[in-house]
């Protein structure tokens, strides 16, 4: 069946936003090869997630509610979508390009004898042939790839398509799978959480707003939450920042951080070393703000502040705050 | 229980240098640039010097790629107190994608008995981070990755493992690989006697023969992905540059981001 197969990220059957820009991006695909989008659900919650992957329009869901894909690392998904995938050859599964996507597809793929892209920032199917784009070299080169041979395992980044809603009927498949023991090995004992909710995450918001050195200390990183709590954005920083010890590792955007593709970038004290852009250059607009004129982070900006953050950062925080109040 | 850890490293282009494909086959061209051990590499040998001292043992370091960079990285691994080195090049090898590169390494390491074989969570030039996963399942061994804080007890692993906000801690049974997050560790500078002492260590260089690597699965022909094009993508930008002299500049850049649809 040339369908697509889209595995969901969700949280208790909260699904993610990654998830409904995959599916969106499956029901374009499903058209063009001549089957459905498809849900593969794991996990439990599937109550919550039903409504919410209707919405983005996948006519089935194949579904498998157990908690063992919460308490065991990636080996269940990675047992349930071989399985299916023989007894049922689709098209192609997309998967979230996060570690743990990456590295389910990448031990289906394995597992399967099968080819799997990472990182693709498109999916296309052109001439009847699969065409997936990829940013090599820090975004500097852009490469079209392809597989030899379906079905065909992609990983797609955050914010590579913009979800939209197209409301269908979802018929649900309920599978039974029996987890082995042996993809029960490596155990999940505690998941710890270091920072409250609330903001989104790094790899995958529309909007991120970035601090570095330029802060001068890490209480001031409380400037650029500011910002980003009144447009919505999550946090990001420098390498220079994060080995300061001023804001963890999670947030950092670069070449040994994340590779992040969003709306919207403000860089504020950050000069854009080649480093740091190999991680932000994709942004679809970049904003910078710094006092240096000279810093090489001028030289990628669709808009661009030379001046002084402690002057400008608490002031535009309470221009979008007038804004938003005044409609 | 003295552990037998194998660490494998990657050599990968210097990340301030000017990367390109090479035209005809679309490889990457790896002679154009400089290149240097992949730096979260040095934290997976670190990480194995620091298990190598709790528990005792030895660090095998394993790499594979062409002549001169490979032995290269395994010299620098050797110097921060690695006991020896393997080095697997074959010019059937060439254009080898990840999977593929999992494969053969994967031979490599099925040919010693590791307790734990250890690698980065990323490369810093491909980045895919599909080597490790890969390599785990090739070998059916458990896979703990993007982790630090790794620790080794009673024959079973545990690490934190990041999360978008904060971590998880897992576990599972020896033997694994475990790919190793960017800052899990300072790693140490070879001292001058760990540059003297590893010209004497052992590098063994393996071919494909040598590890019996089906030829069907590495290399361009063998590799299931396929780069169709390549090409520089246009970074043109407004480069819009207002100065705050006159004190209006948040004024400008909100009108900005008013007209952009973020607010
Ligand atoms: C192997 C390797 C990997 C790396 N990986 C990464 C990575 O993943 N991510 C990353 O970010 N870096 C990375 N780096 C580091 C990178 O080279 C830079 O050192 C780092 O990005 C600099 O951070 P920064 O811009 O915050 O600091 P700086 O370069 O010090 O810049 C601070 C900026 O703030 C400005 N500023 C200061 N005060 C003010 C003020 N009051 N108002 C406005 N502006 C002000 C200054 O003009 C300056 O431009 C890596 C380096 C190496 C070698
Ligand atoms: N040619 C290679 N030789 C040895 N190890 C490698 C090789 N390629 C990748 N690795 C390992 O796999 C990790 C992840 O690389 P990658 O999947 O390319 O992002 C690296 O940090 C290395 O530990």
């Amino acid at each position: 069946m040339p369908d697509v197969w889209v595995l969901i990220d969700h949280e208790q059957g909260v699904t993610s936003k990654v998830s409904h820009q995959l599916l969106t991006a499956a029901r374009g695909l499903a058209a063009k090869a001549g089957g459905e989008a498809v849900a593969i659900f794991l996990g439990s919650g599937w109550a919550t997630a039903k409504d919410r992957i209707a919405k983005y329009g996948a006519t089935k869901a194949l579904v498998s509610e157990s908690t063992d894909y919460e308490d065991f690392l990636s080996s269940p998904s990675v047992e349930t979508v071989s399985a299916l995938i023989a007894e049922r050859s689709p098209w192609g599964v997309l998967f979230p390009s996060s570690p743990s996507g990456k590295e389910i597809a990448t031990r289906v793929a394995v597992r399967s004898g099968l080819g799997v892209l990472a990182d693709s920032t498109n999916v296309d199917i052109a001439e009847g042939k699969l065409s997936c784009e990829y940013s090599a070299f820090g975004g500097s080169t852009l490469v079209t790839k392809t597989l030899k041979s379906g079905p065909f395992l992609i990983c797609v980044k955050p914010n590579a398509f913009v979800a939209e809603e197209s409301a269908a009927d979802v018929s649900e498949e309920k599978i039974e799978a029996s987890i082995s023991d042996d993809a029960k090995r490596v155990v999940i004992k505690e998941r710890v959480q270091k920072e409250a909710g609330g903001r989104p995450a790094v790899d995958s918001a529309a909007i991120i707003v970035s601090g570095g050195r330029g802060l001068a200390e890490p209480a001031n990183f409380s400037l650029v939450e500011g910002l980003a709590d009144e447009i919505g954005a999550a946090v990001g920083a420098s390498r220079a920042a994060v080995d300061a010890g001023w804001y963890p590792h999670a947030h950092q955007v670069g070449q040994t951080g994340k590779t992040v593709s969003p709306q919207l970038y403000i860089a504020v004290g950050i000069s854009g070393a080649i480093q740091h852009r190999a991680g932000m250059q994709t942004s679809k607009t970049i904003v910078a703000i710094n006092k240096d004129a000279e810093a090489p982070i001028f030289s990628m900006v669709d808009f661009g502040v030379v001046g002084d953050l402690f002057d400008i950062v608490p002031k535009l925080t309470e221009e979008i705050k007038r804004r938003k109040g005044g409609g | 229980m003295s552990l037998n850890i194998a660490v494998c490293v990657k050599r990968v282009p210097d990340t301030a240098a000017e990367k390109k494909l090479d035209p005809t086959d679309q490889t990457l061209d790896r002679e154009s640039v400089e290149t240097i051990l992949n730096p979260v590499d040095e934290m997976a040998v670190e990480e194995a010097l620091k298990l190598k001292e709790a528990h005792s043992g030895e660090v095998t370091i394993i790499s594979m790629g062409p002549e001169g960079a490979q032995p290269q990285a395994i010299r620098k691994a050797l110097s921060m107190g690695a006991d020896k080195g393997v080095h697997l090049n074959d010019p059937a090898l060439h254009g080898s994608d990840a999977q593929a590169v999992a494969y053969a390494l994967a031979q490599v390491v099925a040919k010693g008995s590791y307790d734990i074989i250890l690698c980065g969570a990323e490369s810093t030039d491909a980045r895919t981070s599909l080597v490790p996963p890969a390599l785990a399942e090739n070998l059916k061994l458990p896979n703990l990755n993007f982790v630090k804080n790794v620790e080794v007890a009673d024959g079973r692993v545990s690490a934190h493992r990041e999360t978008d906000r904060g971590y998880d801690v897992i576990e599972g049974p020896l033997p694994a690989v475990v790919g190793i997050v960017w800052g899990a560790n300072e790693p140490r500078y070879p001292s001058f006697k760990g540059i003297m002492a590893s010209k004497n260590k052992p590098v063994e260089t393996l071919s494909a023969a040598d590890v019996g690597l089906d030829l069907a699965k590495v290399g361009l022909a063998g590799s299931q992905t396929q780069v169709v094009a390549s090409g520089a993508r246009s970074s043109e930008r407004a480069r819009n540059i207002v100065d705050n002299k006159d004190g209006d500049a948040h004024v400008k850049l909100a009108d900005f981001l008013q007209q952009q649809k973020f607010i």
